[in-house]
């Protein structure tokens, strides 16, 4: 098997736009799957926590013109930019070396028992993917949240407040099908092996999950395809996550453009 | 009642008055204390921080005081290192005015953070490739020297000096202090690059990136010119605030001529570079990541009036008024230009902490607004009042002004 130069897996995601109706049910699924806590008000969205967030886009003309398109958003596990320039944005600007990018699989991890809190990661990331614990989260001291604790996933640290929390490509899924390979006497992971709690969960299956370095993997056949762009790409942040699009406006609204700067795609590859 | 503390051959006003005087500020502090166990206590709820504005007004105001304490390690380095004498009669302002604003910073860093129970893993867990490590340990080690700068002007305390111990401790202590200010230049220096350091390095976002030489952004450079710019005119400030109140001359005119027209001639520089940078930031950063210099200022209050306003009016200007003679010599001018220049590093820290978390990079994320809550405020204007009272405190025990008898005969 070929393998790119780099981490020994990359693994990262491609989300087919044009098959997300919007649902949620990746939000859900993400946040059941990953002990994401829940507060009883949850209107403010600007310390509310989804490791998916899903924004509603849409391409500003008037009706009847006016075309809306759903648009998920995980963390984009971004890489070193493959030129010895910079890191990820967050990992190398963390102070207590609380968030790293493991070189064996591309996944920017974090380690809640070892964050500060100074959120400086958070300003550093330019998707918003990173969220701070503002309240105790299954804490059993708030009347509201008794008894939740019984819900919590046993593969999951819950969070405590003060710290950044962000996802982590379902890890946790990772190591259980690590062990079920070693079990079985595997060192290689089967494609779907291990896939995330969002990609399992999604109706309409417009997340495709599995090692952008394997060429055998579907993800892997997915980004070459001529719709395919990655959230804010100029920036060089290197992002694992992969969006399809067959709408230019779409792709446009992915990235800042200046006006000469936009390339026109034509016709699907795959 | 405390006229055994009181410096010999200087007046002061009675005890009573001078407690008076301090009310306001014990108030200040101790709403800063309410504030500061509401957020231990039940977190950073408390605040209007989110996860959009991660910083908000305490770094704001965290580097602002930072900035505008520089005064110390500059006047410091001036005054020992390059050796200008003159200087002696304002280092011991600048000194206490710096223990002030790097502890009071420190406090309010403390606050803060998520856990602060956790704040030593910054130097357990240090991630060495992080700026603001690099700011955690240069503050901390340089609050340690401005302590060990601050104890001899406490040992000179009338009473404190008839101590036999304490009297020679910090007559040895002044005796080293080249070293110590040699020191602290070197940690200050890479402290204020490195506050500037840490938004320059934000790679990912292009209102704060920069690029810079080897490690360092441009910003690295300019925090660290802006800062002894504008830290002088602090000191200077300081000085003629206490002037004022006390009615009383208490430093040479020589002394303050001299610091403001070193400030003068740093901060014409900063601007210079300063004008340098954002020229390469607007050709070079912004359209590298598809934007316009308009696209950062099209919503919300920040408009193109904040670098406008940093660049000019709280540059140029003030940097003429210094630089020229007479106006620098005429007292109502002076004060306005180090007050513009002390707005102008404030500016600048603000945009650089608020409107850099303000302005969206995805092109369909919204523009947000951010307002303090009573907590945040309290906390940040406990850091005045503490400035206050270790300063009056300071001024009416400690021979602060070494000129202040020569200069008020009674």
């Amino acid at each position: 098997m070929e393998k790119r130069e780099g981490h020994d897996n990359k693994y990262g995601m491609v989300i087919d736009l044009d098959k997300c109706t919007g649902c949620g049910t990746c939000m859900v699924a993400c946040a059941a799957e990953n002990n994401v806590t829940v507060r009883a008000d949850e209107s403010d969205k600007e310390r509310s926590i989804a490791w998916m967030q899903l924004y509603k886009i849409d391409n500003g003309r008037p009706f009847p013109d006016t075309e809306v398109c759903y648009f998920p958003r995980p963390c984009m596990h971004c890489d070193e930019d493959g030129r010895g320039g910079h890191h990820s944005p967050c990992v190398s600007v963390c102070v207590a070396t609380a968030t790293e990018l493991d070189p064996h699989t591309g996944i920017v991890s974090q380690i809640y028992a070892r964050c500060i809190g100074c959120r400086y990661c958070q300003a550093a990331c330019p998707y918003h993917a990173r969220y701070f614990n503002w309240w105790d989260g299954y804490s059993s001291f708030k009347p509201f949240s008794k008894g939740m604790e019984r819900s919590l996933s046993p593969e999951v640290s819950p969070r405590m407040r003060g710290v950044i929390e962000k996802c982590t490509f379902c890890h946790h899924r990772l190591m259980r099908a690590k062990t079920k390979a070693y079990a079985e006497n595997r060192r290689d992971l089967r494609e779907y092996e291990y896939i995330t709690a969002c990609t399992e969960a999604c109706p309409a299956r417009a997340i495709t999950f599995g090692d952008l370095n394997n060429p055998d993997h579907m993800v892997s056949r997915l980004i070459k395809n001529k719709n395919t762009f990655r959230l804010l790409e100029k920036l060089n942040t290197q992002p694992k996550v992969y969006y399809i699009s067959s709408k230019e406006w779409v792709r446009k609204l992915a990235d800042n453009y200046l006006p000469d700067q936009i390339k026109p795609v034509s016709g699907n590859d795959i | 009642m405390d006229s055994a503390l009181i410096p010999e051959g200087t007046k002061r006003c009675s005890a009573p008055a001078f407690f008076l005087w301090t009310l306001p500020w014990l108030l200040l502090l101790a709403c800063g204390g309410v504030s500061a166990l509401l957020c231990l206590i039940f977190g950073l709820n408390q605040t209007n921080m989110s996860n959009i504005f991660a910083f908000a007004l305490w770094i704001v105001a965290d580097l602002a005081v930072i900035a505008l304490g520089a005064g110390a390690f500059f006047t410091g380095f001036l005054t020992y290192i390059i050796g200008k004498k003159e200087l002696k009669d304002i280092i011991n302002v600048a000194v206490i005015i710096g223990f002030i604003c790097y502890s009071g910073a420190m406090g309010m860093l403390g606050i803060d953070i998520g856990q602060p129970v956790r704040g030593w893993f910054i130097f357990w867990h240090a991630n060495i490739h992080s700026m603001l490590v690099e700011v955690s340990f240069c503050i901390t080690c340089y609050l340690c020297v401005l302590t060990i700068e601050y104890i001899p002007i406490i040992f000179e305390n009338k009473k404190l000096n008839t101590v036999r111990e304490f009297h020679l401790f910090g007559h040895n202590l002044h005796h080293i202090m080249a070293i110590f200010a040699a020191t602290g230049t070197f940690l200050s220096f890479f402290h204020q690059g490195s506050l500037g350091g840490m938004f320059g390095v934000m790679y990912a976002r292009p209102f704060a990136a920069r690029y810079g030489f080897y490690i360092w952004p441009w910003t690295f450079f300019l925090f660290i010119l802006s800062a002894i710019a504008a830290g002088p005119c602090f000191t200077i400030l300081c000085t003629k605030l206490t002037e004022k109140i006390t009615r009383k001359k208490l430093v040479p005119d020589k002394a303050i001529d001299l610091l403001a027209k070193i400030s003068g001639f740093l901060l014409a520089l900063y601007i210079i570079l300063k004008i340098a940078d954002t020229a390469g930031w607007i050709y070079g950063v912004i359209p590298q990541a598809g934007q316009r210099l308009m696209d950062f200022y099209r919503e919300g209050p920040y408009g193109i009036w904040m670098l406008i306003c940093e660049i000019g009016l709280f540059g140029i200007i003030p940097a003429i008024l210094l630089l020229t003679p007479s106006l620098r010599k005429n007292r109502l001018c002076l004060i306005i230009a180090s007050l513009m220049n002390c707005a102008g590093i404030v500016l600048n820290r603000f945009v650089f902490v608020i409107v850099t978390l303000a302005i969206p990079v995805m092109p369909f994320e919204r523009f947000w607004s951010y307002l303090p809550t009573w907590q945040e405020w309290a906390i940040a204007l406990a850091v005045i009042g503490y400035g206050f009272l270790l300063f009056s405190l300071s001024y009416r025990y400690l021979p602060v002004f070494p000129k202040e008898r020569e200069l008020n005969p009674y």
